[in-house]
């Protein structure tokens, strides 16, 4: 039997997939899809980084600037220095925690992502790897609008802008990661998802030592900036931006921290998913 | 084959005359006891967290921000710090879970729910799923108000006996949001549309008073500030709280009437026009 | 039989207490349409998720393209073409980037993967909806692309879980015409399915599965001819009369099974059988004469209806 001449087959059957490639670019493969889901919000990824720095440090940290500078500003700096490289990490923060809770979340049960990637060669490893480097890459440009209006308003030299971005890419890091693990072994939302937000970033955003020294608060409440991630890289942000002073130790362990939350929260990531997704 | 054991009873017909017959059935309460079981069953905690927001906030600025800052000048009077933002997170999250109320939830009801169209099907009119969607966020308004009013009468942030007047204030505040609120959502398509409104209550929850008095940014951006409802909101509850009333409490109460009446009446056509074609 | 592509031998899944799938044995051939019928909950789509590597057998053994499915998940996928059910796509990105974002899983090259997106969105038939929203298709539409998704690795094998389940007749006519353009290239297809149209239309060969184990297997017109007759009569009496009626049906046709609904009466003459009704003074409210299909093999296997 011949067939008729514009009868082109469906499958070729030279081209076999590459599941070696896979298994060394998966999670690549993963950042590319979720870079593609990224075009649908560009305009209010646009809107929110544009906007937040003018609100957080000119609306904000101003106001707020002109009752505390009655005073003699912080630590020897202007209020708004000292809490610009706070309102950068808590960026980094949201956007980590944001990414992680609904991205993931969603990925299990509303868009499939996760789901129909298994059907593929990817792992559900590279999965959760995936979707952080993926995190990472919409947390750039956030951060990135950020430090250009530090440096628009004067407020930083553009290396130490520049500086700051490791911090607040290791920060968003740790509390994605952190967050992963646990959205990950949620099976509806009841709550939980806006529990995260209430609940953990919204009270680490607060008592980090964003707005005021830790010290000021009472010394009940200090041991939750101990424990923040947010209040680490704050710090470390604040050493980079306008020299605050900080003992070797203390970089060692503001550091160590953020990278041990990091790297427990990406096993612990990887396990719950290969649970999931392996019945 | 047995037939029903029941008196057999017909639907009643709605009492309501004059140019509300067709728009209202006089069943709110149906709409409400929906969305009371609906807390019951599956979302109180979600309401329940929005309760301690403000909270943190007043905590944490209060305290830390409270002692490096000290009292904030309000009618001419010095204010202890956290007094002057306390009244300012009560009427935050007032406006926060009218809105959260009437735009995300009627959002999802609309466009997933396909509630309003079961709703409508019935003997119940636009005006009573739109007056009930009002009543559940002014419900939801009237546990933050009171749940946050315990809190700072406990810290002794409430500087007068006029501090009880903030909770129905409070449910002014909510009303206001919560009608307006419903009306903008029955325009909206997509979820980019939603993240508009967010976009508004930032600015609105940053720079309306809440924190510092807008006396430190030059003229032009204040009169901007005092344009949005919640400035009025914060002012009226805050005038309430110290104690320190002012003739212009009733601008804000009149700018949330004309709020209240507005939104209302556009929320009511838009539901009709959306719904019974 | 030529190698086969897919070989189970006492294949087993235990969920706790629970066993979906009852230690099954079965083997697919290369171009080969085969397809597993049986109701909702039988173990058709655990036994399909076991082929994919997605789910670990419990016990028995089970080989897909000659590997291990337990140990070789990621290169099995790497051949298999899957459409699951709930198609599973990502409703907020556009109908050729499903394509495009589910081919480079495959670790296929970019442009290899654009041009094969824009080919398979051919077959499809969704050319002009290329730039559509996921969420705006029609379930037909939506199932189409699913299927073309799973093509775009050029699999050797399709496994479909319930391909037509939830679709308006003439969307599920549409499909069909696709999947057997694949079976005359001779891909093989893994079907499930509780629809006995759709196991006759689209199936070689088939197992009838029931509570995770195998009841029968064959070609359906064998499965038809071994467990039923070549015609049905239908009729009904009125709810409250079928079962009296039933009793004085009594040697007309070669067997008759009594439904709360109906008395179906199995018969090679389905007229014959109507007559030989009436003239026992019996008046069914209605009656219908049909061809036995792949439903009345299952009554007859299980004494259970297919769709519940």
């Amino acid at each position: 039997m011949t067939a008729p001449a514009t009868y082109k087959a469906v499958i070729d059957h030279t081209v076999v997939a590459d599941h070696q490639k896979v298994r060394r670019w998966g999670w690549a493969h993963v950042v590319e899809h979720m870079v593609l889901r990224m075009r649908s919000y560009v305009s209010t990824m646009l809107l929110t980084g544009i906007g937040s720095p003018f609100l957080y440090l000119l609306g904000l940290g101003f106001g707020l600037g002109v009752l505390v500078d009655q005073g003699e500003g912080i630590e020897g700096v202007p209020y708004l220095t000292f809490v610009a490289p706070a309102l950068v990490m808590a960026t980094a923060m949201q956007v980590g925690a944001q990414e992680n809770t609904y991205g993931v979340f969603g990925g299990f049960k509303w868009t499939n992502m996760f789901n129909a990637m298994r059907l593929s060669p990817v792992s559900p490893g590279q999965m959760a790897m995936g979707m952080q480097a993926g995190t990472l890459v919409r947390v750039v440009p956030m951060l990135g609008f950020y430090l250009v209006a530090l440096v628009l308003f004067g407020i930083a030299t553009p290396l130490r802008a520049l500086a700051m971005l490791p911090i607040g890419l290791l920060l968003a890091l740790a509390v994605g990661s952190a967050v992963m693990a646990w959205v990950a072994t949620q099976k509806d939302d009841r709550g939980q998802l806006s529990f995260i937000e209430r609940f953990v970033i919204v009270p680490l955003t607060l008592f980090s030592g964003t707005y005021f020294p830790l010290e000021t608060l009472p010394g009940y409440l200090q041991p939750i900036g101990w424990i923040s991630p947010l209040w680490h890289a704050a710090e470390l942000g604040r050493a980079v931006m306008y020299d605050m002073a900080m003992s070797p130790l203390m970089w060692l362990v503001h550091i160590g921290f953020l990278a041990s939350v990091a790297a427990i929260g990406a096993v612990l990531s990887v396990r719950v998913f290969r649970r999931r997704l392996d019945g | 084959m047995s037939a029903s054991k029941l008196t057999p009873m017909e639907a009643p017909a709605p009492r309501v005359w004059g140019p509300l017959r067709g728009l209202y059935g006089g069943r709110t309460h149906a709409v409400v006891a929906r969305g009371m079981r609906v807390i019951a069953r599956n979302n109180w905690l979600i309401v329940l967290t929005g309760f301690f927001e403000p909270v943190f906030y007043l905590l944490s600025m209060g305290l830390g921000l409270g002692a490096l800052i000290g009292g904030v000048e309000f009618y001419g009077h010095e204010v202890p710090y956290a007094a002057y933002i306390a009244p300012a997170l009560m009427a935050v999250s007032a406006m926060n879970g009218a809105i959260y109320d009437s735009t995300m939830n009627v959002f999802f009801k609309m466009r997933y729910g396909k509630i309003y169209e079961q709703m409508l099907s019935t003997s119940l009119g636009p005006m009573d799923v739109a007056l009930g969607e009002i009543v559940m966020a002014l419900f939801r308004g009237l546990l933050y108000a009171s749940g946050f009013m315990v809190v700072t009468t406990v810290l002794g942030l409430n500087l007068s006996w006029t501090a009880l007047l903030a909770i129905p204030a409070a449910m002014v505040v909510a009303f206001g949001f919560a009608s307006f609120g419903l009306a903008i959502t029955s325009y909206m398509k997509s979820f980019q549309h939603l993240d508009l409104v967010w976009f508004m209550m930032i600015p609105m929850f940053l720079l309306s008073a809440t924190f510092f008095p807008i006396s430190v940014y030059p003229e032009w951006a204040q009169w901007v500030i005092m344009a949005f409802p919640l400035w009025h909101g914060v002012d009226m509850i805050r005038q309430l709280t110290t104690g320190l009333i002012q003739p212009s409490i009733w601008v804000h109460l009149g700018y949330f009437a004309v709020m209240i009446l507005l939104g209302v009446t556009m929320a009511t056509k838009r539901l009709k026009a959306l719904f019974l074609r | 039989m030529a190698q086969p592509v897919i070989s189970a031998r006492g294949l087993t899944k235990r969920y706790g207490a629970f066993t979906a799938v009852d230690g099954i044995d079965f083997d697919i051939a290369p171009g080969e349409s085969f397809g597993f019928l049986g109701p909702n909950g039988a173990g058709k789509s655990t036994t399909m998720r076991m082929i994919a590597a997605t789910s670990t057998r419990t016990d028995g053994t089970l080989s897909v393209l000659g590997l291990d499915a337990n140990h070789h998940g990621p290169e099995i996928r790497a051949q298999l073409g899957i459409v699951p059910q709930g198609d599973m796509l990502d409703e907020e990105l556009r109908v050729i980037d499903n394509l495009y974002v589910y081919g480079r899983y495959f670790g296929l090259p970019r442009a290899y993967v654009k041009a094969r997106s824009e080919e398979l969105l051919d077959f499809a038939q969704l050319r002009e909806k290329r730039t559509a929203r996921v969420d705006g298709l029609s379930g037909g539409m939506k199932r189409r692309l699913t299927i073309a998704r799973g093509l775009i690795n050029n699999p050797k094998v399709m496994l479909l879980d319930e391909p037509t389940t939830g679709l308006d007749p003439q969307a599920r006519h549409v499909l069909w015409d696709r999947l057997f353009r694949l079976k005359e290239e001779g891909v093989t297809l893994v079907v499930t399915t509780h629809f006995m149209d759709e196991a006759e239309q689209l199936c070689d060969r088939l197992v009838v599965i029931d509570k995770g184990t195998i009841v029968a297997e064959g070609s359906p017109q064998s499965l038809i001819r071994e467990y039923s007759t070549r015609e049905v009569l239908e009729v009904r009496f009125g709810s409250a009369r079928n079962e009296a009626a039933a009793g004085r049906l009594e040697g007309i046709g070669e067997r008759q099974e009594l439904l709360p609904d109906r008395v179906l009466i199995y018969a090679d003459n389905g007229e014959q059988a109507l007559q030989a009704v009436t003239e026992r003074g019996l008046e069914p409210v209605t009656s219908l004469v049909r061809r036995s299909s792949l439903e009345d093999v299952f009554l007859r296997l299980t004494g259970r209806s297919l769709i519940e």
